[in-house]
C-alpha cells in the first residue's frame, strides 16, 4: 500500500502552526516514514501533483487568494483539517472583524502610526493583489472541514496524535494538556 | 449537622443539609457540576444555564435549586453534557473570545469549560459582534468583547453604601454590563483587583496588569476545572 | 426641572421599588429621562446611576433621549404587515422626512417600531403619546403629520368617531373597537356589579371560596394553565406579613387583545374578582399590572375603581364584611413582553428590570416584595366571580373534563370578522374558522408566536389544556401568505427583540436560528440546515422562563407542520454551503481602493 499523502498550507496565519508541526521533534523521522508530502511549504511543492489524503490548513481566510487556495485544498484532499485558532475562528487577524474595512485600510496605508513611506497616499489596488474580504472567515464557514485541532499553536503532541490516529484509524487519546486555545 | 436529607445524582446516593443548592450539595458529595455565573457568597441567578440538570423530566439550574429529600438528579448523562457543551459553544460564538490574545487565558473559566468539554470548534457560526472597550476608569478596563453577562461583578462590587459599580444596560442580544462612569473614577485598587478576580473571563482587567503567570503554571493549564471536587 | 423630579420622587414615597412609576412619570412629563433626572433619582434613592439606567434601558417606552413632542409607535406585528403596515411606515417616513428610530431635527415627531399593541383586529395601528390610532391608511398618516406640524393637540388629531361599547365612555374616548362577537359567561351582560361581594361572600368563608374555585377546576387563562384553586390555597397557607393579589394585564403575546376588551367592557368584573381573591387568600392589597400600550385606559379604570370604592366594593369592610379590607391600585409596565411572565412582572412591579426569577421559590411563597402573592390573568379573575356567583359545580358543565368553562379568544388575521369570541373549551379549530368567516386557510397560529402553527390536517383538533392549549391568540393565514418569510421570520425577530437577555441561551440562540432561517430564505440552505435548526432549538429548553423555552417554537412547529416549505427552498445538489459569497465579500474593499473585482474561476 502506498503511503498516505499530506498537503499543508498557511492562509491568514503566521506559520506558527507549521512550526508546531516541526515541533514533533525526532518523531519527524517517523512521520517521513509514514507519509508522503505533496503541496506544502515543508517541501516547497507549489501545486498539487496527485490526489491528497490529508490537507492541513493553517490560518483563516482574509482575502480572495486564501479562499481560492482553501477551495483548491477541498478539491484535492480527501480530508481537511483546520489547524489552530486562526483556521478555526479567524484568530488574531479576525480582531479586525468588528472594524469596517475602510477603517482598516485607512489605518494600514494612510494614517496609521507606522505609515511613513506612503507619501502619495496610495491604497494598494493592483489587479495582481488578492482582494480583501469584508472580514476574516473561519475556514469551515467557506468549505467543509473534517477535523479541528485547536491551539495557538496546537501542541505538537496533539498534531502527532491526530496524524497517527488518521493514518492508523485508531481513536485519538486527547489528554487534557493537549487541548488548548492559546 | 441538622436535617440531613438523601438524594441521588445519576443514581449515586448523596446526602446534604436540606435547602443546600444542588451545585453545592453535589460538591460536598464529590460530584462536580460545572458553573459560570455562580459564585460562592453571592445570591445565585441561573444566568449562564451551564449547570443545568434534569429533575422529574424538567431542566433546572443546580445553582438555584435546593436539594429536597428523595430528589433524583440527572447530571452527567450524554444529553445533559452535550447541552452544557452547546451552551459553552454558544457563548464562544456570541462574543469575541480571542484566547491567544487574552490576559485571562489559562485562568479563564469559560475557556476551562471549553477544555473540559473538549470543544474543538463551536457548532454554531461565529457572530463577531461589534463591541466596545471602556477604558475610562483609571483603574480598570471593561472589555465588552469578552463579557458573558454572568452578573458576578454587578452583585459583588459595591461601595460602602451598597451601590453597584456595574449594572446591565439594554436587553436581549444588546445586553451589556457597564461600569458607572462616576464611580469608576473613584474605584479603589482593592475593588479593582476584586472585580478582575471575580470576573470569570477577561472582561474586567486591572490596568497595567496581565500575563503575570507563565504558561504552564496557570490555573487550568494542567488540571481541568472542577478537578478539586472529584473524589 | 430638578424640583419636578423631586416632586415625582416624593409622590411615590421616595421608594426605590416604585422606580418604574417615577420613570414613567418623568418620561411622560419631559418626553425623555435626562442625565440630570438620572442623577437626582440615583442620589435620592441611594442607587448608582448605572443602576437607574439599567431599568430605563430595559423598557421599550423609556428613553434617555428625547422621543419627540409626538412619539409615534407603529405596531410591527405580523398582522399589521398583513394589513398594510409597510405602506403606513413608508407614508410616515415620507411625510416626516425621517426613518424609523429617528426624531425630526426640530424635535417634533419621533418614529418608532413597537411589538404587538393588542389591536390585531384593527390594524395597522399606532400609539401616539398614549393614544391609539387604529385602521391607519397612508392618507390618514399624511393628515396626522400635517396636524402635528400645525401644533394640534392629540384630541384634535382625532377626526373619527370613537369605537364601540365603552370605548365611548367620557373617560376613555378611544378610537378602539371592542369587536365582541360572541358572548359567554364572562362577557355576558347578566352580571350586576357587586353581587358576589355584597350578597355571596358574606355567607362564605375564605376556605369556602377556595373550595368552590377548586371544585370548578378552573385553570389559569394566561396560557400556562395552573389550577387557580391550588394557587390560591398555597398562597393562603404561605406565611408572610402581607398577602398580595396581582392581576396580570400585560397581554403581550402577539395576537392577543381579549384582556383589553375585558378591561374596557367588564372592568368591574375583573376588580371584583381580585377582591374575591383577596378575601380568599387574606390579602388587602391588589395591583393591576397594566401594559403601557393600554395607558389610554388609565383615567377610565381609575374612575371605575373610584366608583367601586364609593359603592363599598373596595376599601374597608367591603360588602359589609367586618375586617374585609381590600383596595386596588394600577401600576404600569413600560414595554417588555417578558413582563407577562409572572416573576418578571413582580420584578417590574418592584421597580426593576423585568428579568424572570429563578423558581423555586414560587410567587405564592415569595412574591411581591418577598411576600406571598397570587398572580392571575385578567380573564381568570373575571371568571372567578361567575364561579363564586353560580358555584363550582355549575361551572363544570361548560367546556370539557380537563378544561372547564369558557375561553375568550382573540381572533385576527385572514378572516371576515376579527374580534373577541367567548367559546366553551373543546371548541375545534374548524368550527372556529367557520365562525369567523375564514376561507382558503393555509395555517392557524394557535397561542401566538410561543404557541403552534397548525396546518389544515389538524383543524379537527380542539382547544383545551390537553390538546391545543392557548392563552387566546389565534392568527389565521390564508393560502396567499408566505409563512416562512412573513410569519416565522417576524416571530423570530419578535423573540430576539423581547428576550430579557439574562439567560445565555435565550439571549443568543434565537438570532442563531433566525440567521439560519434567513440563509434558507436566501436560497443558500442545504439539508443539514434543517437538522441544525431542529437540534439547536433544543438549547433553548433549559432557559429560565417560558419566553426562552418557547422562543424556537415558530421554527420548530413550522418545521414539523410545514416542512415542505423549507425543503422547497433547499439546494438539492449541494450538501455543504455555509452561505459564503466571495463576490459580496470583496465588494466593499474593492470599492474603497478603486478596483474592479476579478476572479479566476
Amino acid at each position: 500500500m502506498s503511503k498516505p499523502v499530506i498537503a499543508t498550507t498557511s492562509l491568514a496565519g503566521c506559520f506558527g502552526c507549521h512550526m508546531s508541526i516541526l515541533d514533533i521533534d525526532e518523531r519527524i523521522l517517523q512521520l517521513i516514514e509514514l507519509v508522503e508530502f505533496n503541496k506544502s511549504p515543508v517541501d516547497d511543492i507549489k501545486t498539487f501533483t496527485k490526489p491528497v489524503d490529508i490537507g492541513i490548513i493553517e490560518g483563516g481566510c482574509c482575502n480572495s487568494e486564501n479562499v481560492e487556495v482553501l477551495r483548491s485544498f477541498r478539491k484535492n484532499c480527501k480530508i481537511l483539517i483546520s489547524l489552530g485558532e486562526c483556521a478555526i475562528m479567524g484568530g488574531l487577524p479576525a480582531l479586525r472583524n468588528g472594524i469596517p474595512i475602510q477603517e482598516c485600510l485607512h489605518e494600514a496605508y494612510l494614517n496609521g502610526p507606522t505609515v511613513q513611506l506612503n507619501t502619495e497616499k496610495i491604497l494598494p489596488n493592483d489587479d495582481e493583489l488578492p482582494m480583501l474580504l469584508d472580514k476574516v472567515y473561519p475556514c469551515h464557514e467557506i468549505v467543509k472541514i473534517d477535523y479541528f485541532l485547536p491551539g495557538c499553536p496546537p501542541r505538537a503532541d496533539l498534531i502527532w496524535d491526530a496524524l497517527v490516529a488518521l493514518i492508523t484509524g485508531d481513536p485519538m487519546k486527547l489528554p487534557y494538556e493537549t487541548i488548548k486555545f492559546d | 449537622m441538622a436535617n440531613l436529607i438523601k438524594f441521588k445524582i445519576d443514581g449515586v446516593e448523596c446526602m446534604a443539609e436540606a435547602g443546600t443548592y444542588i451545585v453545592e450539595a453535589a460538591r460536598q458529595n464529590g460530584i462536580f457540576i460545572p458553573t459560570l455565573c455562580n459564585m460562592a457568597g453571592l445570591i445565585p441567578k441561573g444566568a449562564c444555564r451551564v449547570c443545568t440538570v434534569r429533575i422529574n423530566g424538567r431542566f433546572m439550574t443546580s445553582c438555584t435549586t435546593p436539594v429536597t429529600d428523595g430528589m433524583e438528579i440527572e447530571s452527567n448523562s450524554p444529553e445533559i453534557l452535550d447541552l452544557r457543551k452547546s451552551i459553552v459553544e454558544l457563548l464562544f460564538v456570541s462574543g469575541n473570545h480571542f484566547c491567544p490574545a487574552c490576559e485571562k487565558s489559562g485562568n479563564c473559566e469559560l475557556q476551562a469549560l471549553g477544555y473540559l468539554f473538549q470543544m474543538m470548534v463551536p457548532r454554531f457560526p461565529y457572530e463577531f459582534p461589534k463591541k466596545e472597550v471602556d477604558a475610562s476608569s483609571p483603574k480598570i478596563i471593561k472589555d465588552q468583547n469578552r463579557c458573558i453577562l454572568c452578573k458576578r461583578c454587578i452583585k459583588s462590587i459595591k461601595d460602602e453604601q451598597g451601590r453597584s459599580f456595574f449594572a446591565f444596560r439594554n436587553r436581549g442580544n444588546h445586553l451589556e454590563v457597564v461600569l458607572d462612569k462616576e464611580m469608576g473614577m473613584k474605584m479603589t485598587d482593592e475593588l479593582a483587583e476584586k472585580a478582575m478576580r471575580n470576573c470569570p473571563v477577561g472582561s474586567i482587567l486591572v490596568k497595567e496588569k496581565g500575563f503575570a503567570m507563565p504558561i504552564g503554571s496557570r490555573k487550568f493549564d494542567k488540571k481541568p476545572i472542577g478537578s478539586e471536587v472529584q473524589v | 426641572m430638578e424640583n419636578a423630579i423631586n416632586q415625582i420622587i416624593t409622590n411615590y414615597g421616595g421608594r426605590p421599588d416604585r422606580l418604574m412609576d417615577m420613570l414613567i412619570a418623568i418620561q411622560e412629563q419631559f418626553g425623555y429621562i435626562s442625565r440630570g433626572a438620572i442623577l437626582t433619582l440615583s442620589n435620592e434613592l441611594g442607587l448608582s446611576q448605572v443602576d437607574v439606567e439599567q431599568t430605563i434601558s430595559f423598557y421599550h417606552f423609556l428613553s434617555t433621549k428625547p422621543r419627540g413632542k409626538y412619539a409615534i409607535y407603529l405596531n410591527n406585528s405580523v398582522v399589521a404587515y398583513m394589513f398594510g403596515r409597510q405602506a403606513i411606515k413608508e407614508a410616515f417616513e415620507k411625510e416626516t422626512g425621517i426613518t424609523f428610530g429617528q426624531v425630526t431635527p426640530d424635535g417634533l415627531i419621533g418614529l418608532f417600531d413597537t411589538a404587538c399593541i393588542g389591536m390585531n383586529d384593527q390594524e395597522p395601528a399606532a400609539i401616539i403619546n398614549n393614544k391609539v390610532f387604529t385602521r391607519l391608511t397612508p392618507y390618514r398618516v399624511k393628515e396626522i403629520v400635517q396636524y402635528m406640524r400645525k401644533g394640534l393637540s392629540l384630541d384634535e388629531l382625532v377626526n373619527e368617531s370613537y369605537g364601540d361599547g365603552k370605548n365611548q365612555h367620557p373617560f376613555l374616548k378611544a378610537m378602539v373597537s371592542s369587536n365582541i362577537r360572541r358572548k359567554g359567561m364572562v362577557l355576558s351582560d347578566q352580571y350586576t356589579m357587586g353581587k358576589v361581594i355584597k350578597e355571596i361572600l358574606p355567607k362564605m368563608s375564605p376556605e369556602g371560596v377556595i373550595a368552590e374555585i377548586k371544585h370548578s377546576h378552573i385553570r389559569g387563562r394566561g396560557g400556562a394553565g395552573f389550577p387557580t384553586g391550588f394557587k390560591w390555597e398555597f398562597c393562603r397557607r404561605a406565611k408572610g406579613q402581607k398577602h398580595y393579589v396581582v392581576c396580570n394585564a400585560d397581554e403581550g403575546e402577539p395576537g392577543t387583545f381579549k384582556d383589553r376588551v375585558i378591561l374596557t367592557e367588564k372592568p368591574e368584573l375583573v376588580f371584583e374578582g381580585m377582591a374575591v381573591a383577596g378575601y380568599a387568600i387574606g390579602g388587602d392589597e391588589g395591583i393591576l399590572y397594566l401594559r403601557y400600550e393600554y395607558r389610554y385606559m388609565k383615567d377610565y379604570l381609575e374612575w371605575v375603581l373610584q366608583n367601586m370604592r364609593e359603592q363599598n366594593l373596595l376599601g374597608e369592610n367591603i360588602g359589609g364584611i367586618e375586617g374585609f379590607n381590600f383596595d386596588i391600585r394600577i401600576q404600569f409596565g413600560a414595554g417588555a413582553y417578558v413582563c407577562g411572565e409572572e416573576s418578571a412582572l413582580l420584578e417590574s412591579l418592584e421597580g426593576k428590570r423585568g428579568e424572570p426569577r429563578d423558581k423555586p421559590p414560587f410567587p405564592v411563597e415569595k412574591g411581591y416584595l418577598g411576600q406571598p402573592t397570587i398572580i392571575n390573568n385578567v380573564e381568570t379573575f373575571a371568571t372567578a366571580v361567575r364561579i363564586i356567583e353560580n358555584g363550582g359545580e355549575w361551572f363544570t358543565q361548560f367546556g370539557t373534563e380537563d378544561s372547564t368553562g369558557t375561553k375568550i379568544l382573540s381572533i385576527s388575521g385572514d378572516c371576515m370578522f376579527p374580534g373577541v369570541y367567548e367559546v366553551n373549551w373543546g371548541f375545534n379549530v374548524e368550527d372556529m374558522l367557520n365562525m369567523v368567516g375564514a376561507y382558503d386557510v393555509q395555517a392557524v397560529q394557535v397561542g401566538g408566536p410561543s404557541g403552534t402553527l397548525i396546518a389544515p390536517n389538524e383543524f379537527h383538533r380542539t382547544l383545551g389544556y390537553s390538546d391545543l392549549s392557548t392563552g387566546g391568540s389565534m392568527i389565521i393565514f390564508n393560502k396567499q401568505r408566505n409563512l416562512l418569510k412573513d410569519v416565522v421570520l417576524n416571530f423570530m425577530e419578535f423573540f430576539i427583540d423581547e428576550s430579557c437577555g439574562s439567560c445565555s441561551t435565550c439571549r443568543n440562540m434565537p438570532q442563531v436560528l433566525r440567521n439560519k432561517l434567513l440563509k434558507i430564505l436566501k436560497g443558500k440552505g442545504v439539508r443539514k440546515d434543517l437538522d441544525d435548526l431542529q437540534a439547536w432549538a433544543k438549547v433553548l429548553q433549559p432557559s429560565r422562563c417560558g419566553l426562552g423555552q418557547t422562543a424556537a417554537n415558530p421554527i420548530v412547529s413550522s418545521l414539523k407542520n410545514f416542512r415542505h416549505l423549507y425543503e422547497n427552498l433547499l439546494q438539492k445538489d449541494l450538501d455543504f454551503d455555509e452561505g459564503f459569497d466571495l463576490v459580496a465579500a470583496v465588494q466593499d474593499s474593492c470599492n474603497y481602493v478603486g478596483r474592479v473585482p476579478k476572479f479566476h474561476h
